[in-house]
């Protein structure tokens, strides 16, 4: 039963992403100013390319062809962990939360090889940007993640939730920090603005963009719900550490619905914040982000050492 | 019986040593075997033959050194699972002082390291080694070395007295200099093996200072009557001083480590796979040795220490390794970073132990060791890999690689295996050996002491930095030398290793980083034998289904928990089922053309990001990291200079230790050396009045 309700709950996670970034797509339109897609566009975009013929250049190794797979199951995998509508699942036992950084990370391996595979000078400038930007980004997103594991003192995503939900609204100085350097680090890692722009085509200033140039059919679809997917689990991170409430603890029909329509909830509130953020700030130079993950880092760590230092017992 | 099998792996590697001495007396064993047998066996005179000799010859030396590592992984095993002592004396040495031998758990695991990594060199060496010429670098040379080299390591693994351990490090750090040396038709490379062995020998100084410390308070020089010196806190911190200086220059910690990217990338590539994937193991079994055996109370500070070189050359290792574009000084400097992550679990787990701790000293003790066996497999592994690049292409500079995983399928799918576990990516080994380190630091909340509470959190975080490097780092290297569009022609004209011996070592390695990945509490249940023994405290894993589960901290999934093969399953389910679903329609199969790249055109091989653009970035952000010598030079011509024919661009990365470190030592050392040359006036009275003071003086003494 647990089993069958964390696959339903993982499905429903890949099923969901697309709408989460077709919502987020509409709040920026009705904020800047412009005619929005429908909120399902990114389903029909997605059907679309699933139905093309892939074309691949003829440089391309085994690794191109794979690496748009290995890294969909990744993302599926990192999100098998993260509860969604429900706490106390078997597979967040199965993989704690520093797997499922673990699993960004392979993801990110095989997306920065892939471009590297073509050999063109864009693929490599992605490649490059992106490991470096996500070299500064995951260790701050760990400091972020380990307040809340400290705190809770599991790394297991089930519990720590449960924890907090057990605790109540008590106000942690350490628990602000981690969440804002949690938030600057899902900007960063899901590539929106000021530190990327998905939008733009400008290949000198892109770097998710860059890598994935030479995707087409349903390699690029894979690629583009793997995106969608994780920027819906940043999201529901942040809504689920920082603001628990809402969340099924038990398995009941009831508690179950009553939990979904909470994370839809957060999740859209979350998104409209992120549209007004995107559409105030501007996409700032490369060299300005590491004056950025470095301010996120020093919040993780601030997080956790405020815990150490003011919360935890003695 | 234990001991039997133990013995077997240090002769038989010792045998091998001696039988590649006879690589060049073809001519004398043929004039034995006339006057002798009468009748030989047709085999004898096919083996003698002037072409099949020397084959046969390397044939029969690697056996013998495979069968070394046969008989190390077994004795290593039955000890582990026996969970016993032996002990033994060999009237070998000096007639008052006879060898003590003790082969315990501790000996037993580093004994299975070096088992796996030598089974493998020894599949991997005929192959490779049969490129070498012999009248510039005979076999004799190397096997000789590298059967001594063995015999050393081994021989310090179960030395139960400081005079054995002495030597047998010794004859580990001289047969592994001439093995440095090997190649020394070129001037750095004699340079590389004089500081290698310079170093060799100030370390050793070292180490015996520290076991002098300890002997002077006890009766003797064997280990028991060590480990019952009863001394002041002051002289076991010095002795521990000392031991990790000594240990740290072997194994290479910041800023101490300088010989290790010079020396190993010179070796031969198997060398360089056993120096930097065993040899620097040795120098930890030494350290814990000395430190959780030989001194009988830890103390925290210690803890502290090794905690903070550890961190200081993790990220100096891999900041440094980022900045190579030498594949084999890549590797070398991604073993600093990789001790460093080894003596920062150490030193947690020190801390713990003074804290009143044992069963959070004894995680990151499991820690440490599993770091350490899984280093050893993938470094291993990417220097055998390097190894056969170098091979086919002659080329180790990874700028001018790329493109090999057409030419070179099987090669680059072990290195893949290997780039990702050293990425400490999940399902391979070296992320159950990162997230054991990250799930001791995380139990930091359990100390008193203030200045341990915030400084293990910041070691932490930067440990996952560390981490988050080695990952950019390796898909620089897996990215640059494989992948792309080949930069040279020596790399579009590469072919696929041809020697099954060479492949079978690398595929074995790999298998091994993906099954230890999958199945990490089978090595567990043998690191528990060792913190048994040591710490008297194992970590408990008594879950049900236990070989499953990974659940270190108090035996429950409530604190933290993964269970490899179900996360290997999830992953197969997901990407098989996309996979299938998407593969299906065979109207959809993939059409191959031209490479887009947004239109542009006109794509030439040197467009591609090099090693120093991919880390340029990184270059800028840690500028302070190194010392950077960036220069841009451009041809001009035309009228009034406008117009650029040329740019030439150099880039020289360099240490910081040297400026720091080295050179005011070096300079310091000639500056006193002068002063002492002022006593040297070259007349002859002064080395009379010299004479004669010195008798007067020791007259005064005796009287």
């Amino acid at each position: 039963m647990n089993w069958l309700i964390a696959i339903l709950q993982t499905a429903l996670f890949v099923a969901l992403a697309p709408l989460l970034a077709g919502w987020l797509k509409r709040c920026k339109c009705h904020l800047q100013n412009r005619q929005s897609p429908p909120l399902l566009q990114p389903y029909r975009d997605l059907f679309k390319l699933f139905n093309k013929q892939p074309v691949v250049s003829e440089q391309a190794s085994w690794l191109f062809i794979k690496a748009p797979y290995i890294i969909f199951s990744a993302t599926v995998l990192a999100a098998t962990v993260v509860p969604l509508i429900a706490v106390d699942l078997p597979t967040s036992a199965s993989a704690d939360v520093i797997v499922m950084v673990g699993f960004f990370a392979f993801a990110r391996f095989f997306l920065a090889l892939a471009g590297l595979d073509i050999g063109t000078a864009f693929g490599g400038m992605g490649s490059s940007r992106e490991m470096t930007i996500s070299s500064l980004a995951e260790p701050a997103m760990l400091m972020a993640v380990f307040t809340l594991t400290m705190t809770a003192s599991t790394t297991n995503l089930s519990y720590a939730i449960s924890h907090v939900l057990e605790q109540g609204l008590v106000l942690r100085p350490s628990f602000v920090f981690a969440l804002f350097a949690l938030i600057l680090v899902a900007v960063a890692e899901t590539g929106r603005i000021p530190v990327d722009n998905p939008t733009t085509h400008l290949e000198l200033t892109m770097i998710h963009e860059a890598m994935i140039l030479e995707y087409s059919g349903r390699h690029l679809a894979l690629i583009e719900w793997a995106s969608q997917l994780k920027l819906m689990l940043y999201g529901v991170l942040i809504a689920n550490i920082f603001f628990p409430w809402g969340i099924a603890q038990t398995f009941s029909l009831h508690d179950l619905g009553y939990g979904l329509l909470a994370i839809i909830g957060k999740l859209a509130v979350l998104a409209v914040i992120l549209g007004i953020a995107e559409t105030l700030v501007a996409k700032m130079r490369l060299f300005k982000v590491q004056e950025y993950l470095g301010f996120a880092y020093l919040l993780g760590l601030l997080g956790m050492l405020s815990h150490i230092i003011l919360e935890a017992s003695r | 019986m234990i001991l039997f099998l133990a013995y077997c792996a240090v002769l038989f590697s010792f045998a091998s040593g001696l039988l590649a001495l006879l690589s060049n007396q073809q001519q004398s064993l043929l004039a034995l075997q006339q006057r002798y047998l009468k009748n030989p066996s047709a085999f004898i005179i096919h083996c003698l033959e002037e072409h099949h000799y020397p084959i046969f010859l390397r044939q029969v030396v690697f056996i013998l050194l495979g069968l070394s590592g046969v008989f190390a992984v077994l004795a290593g095993l039955s000890v582990l699972i026996s969970n016993t002592v032996v002990t033994d004396q060999l009237s070998l040495g000096l007639p008052w002082l006879p060898w003590h031998i003790r082969f315990d758990a501790l000996s037993g695991f580093f004994f299975l390291i070096i088992g796996i990594a030598v089974g493998a060199v020894s599949l991997y060496g005929p192959g490779y080694v049969h490129h070498y010429k012999e009248q510039d670098h005979p076999f004799a040379v190397l096997g000789l070395f590298t059967g001594l080299f063995v015999t050393g390591m081994l021989l310090v693994l179960i030395a139960d007295d400081a005079f054995m351990f002495m030597i047998a490090w010794e004859l580990m750090s001289v047969a592994s200099y001439f093995l440095v040396a090997f190649q020394h038709e070129h001037a750095a490379n004699r340079r590389a093996a004089f500081l290698y062995l310079l170093m060799a020998e100030v370390g050793a100084l070292a180490i015996i200072l520290g076991f002098g410390v300890l002997a002077s308070f006890s009766d003797g020089f064997t280990f028991d009557a060590l480990r019952h010196a009863q001394l002041s806190t002051t002289w076991a911190s010095i002795a521990f001083g000392l031991a990790v200086l000594g240990f740290g220059m072997k194994a290479g910690i910041v800023p101490i480590h300088v010989w290790l990217p010079e020396a190993h990338p010179v070796a031969p590539s198997h060398i360089s796979a056993l120096m930097s994937g065993v040899m620097l193991k040795v120098a930890i079994y030494g350290l814990i040795r000395f430190s959780f055996d030989l001194l009988d109370k830890i103390q925290w500070q210690w803890g502290v220490v090794l905690l903070v070189i550890g961190t200081i050359s993790a990220l100096g290792g891999i900041l440094y390794a980022m900045m190579q574009p030498n594949l084999k000084r890549l590797l070398a400097y991604s073993s600093v970073e990789n001790i460093g992550i080894i003596f920062m679990v150490l030193g947690l787990s020190m801390i713990f132990l003074d804290n009143g701790h044992p069963e959070l000293a004894a995680l990151g003790f499991l820690a440490a060791l599993f770091h350490a066996f899984n280093h050893a497999l993938f470094k291993n592994l990417l220097f055998l890999g390097a190894g056969m690049i170098h091979q086919q292409t002659h080329e180790l500079n990874i700028d001018m690689l790329g493109g090999l995983i057409k030419k070179m399928p099987k090669t680059s799918m072990v290195f893949l295996v290997g780039c990702m576990s050293i990425s400490s990516l999940p399902l391979f080994n070296g992320f159950v050996s990162e997230w054991l380190a990250f799930q001791t630091a995380l139990q930091v909340d359990v100390l008193d002491n203030g200045v341990l509470r915030s400084l293990i959190p910041v070691s932490a975080a930067a440990l996952a930095l560390t981490a988050a490097l080695a990952a950019a780092c390796f898909v620089k290297v897996f990215g640059l030398t494989f992948l792309g569009v080949p930069r040279s022609r020596h790399s579009e004209k590469a072919h696929e290793v041809k020697d099954k011996g060479m492949l079978a070592a690398t595929t074995l390695l790999a298998g091994l980083c993906f099954l230890v990945g999958i199945f990490p509490s089978v090595i567990i249940s043998l690191i528990n034998k060792v913190s048994g023994q040591l710490l008297a405290q194992t970590v408990v894993n008594d879950k049900a289904m236990s070989w499953l589960w990974l659940t270190p901290v108090q035996a429950s999934a409530e604190q933290a928990s993964y269970a490899p093969l179900l996360v290997l399953i999830g992953a197969l389910i997901a990407g098989g089922v996309c996979y299938w679903y998407l593969r299906r329609d065979p109207e959809k199969a993939i059409r191959i053309a031209p490479t887009w790249d947004c239109g542009f055109g006109g794509l030439t091989p040197r467009m591609q990001y090099t090693s120093s653009a991919f880390t340029m970035p990184i270059r800028r952000i840690f500028a302070k990291a190194w010392i950077i010598d960036e220069q841009v030079d451009k041809d001009l011509e035309g009228a009034m200079n406008q117009n650029v024919a040329a740019v030439h661009y150099a880039l020289h990365v360099q240490d910081h230790s040297w400026p720091w470190v080295y050179h005011p030592l070096e300079r310091g050392v000639n500056h006193l050396a002068k002063q002492v040359g002022r006593i040297q006036t070259g007349n002859i009275r002064t080395y009379l009045g010299y004479s004669f003071v010195t008798l007067l003086l020791l007259l005064w003494v005796i009287s």
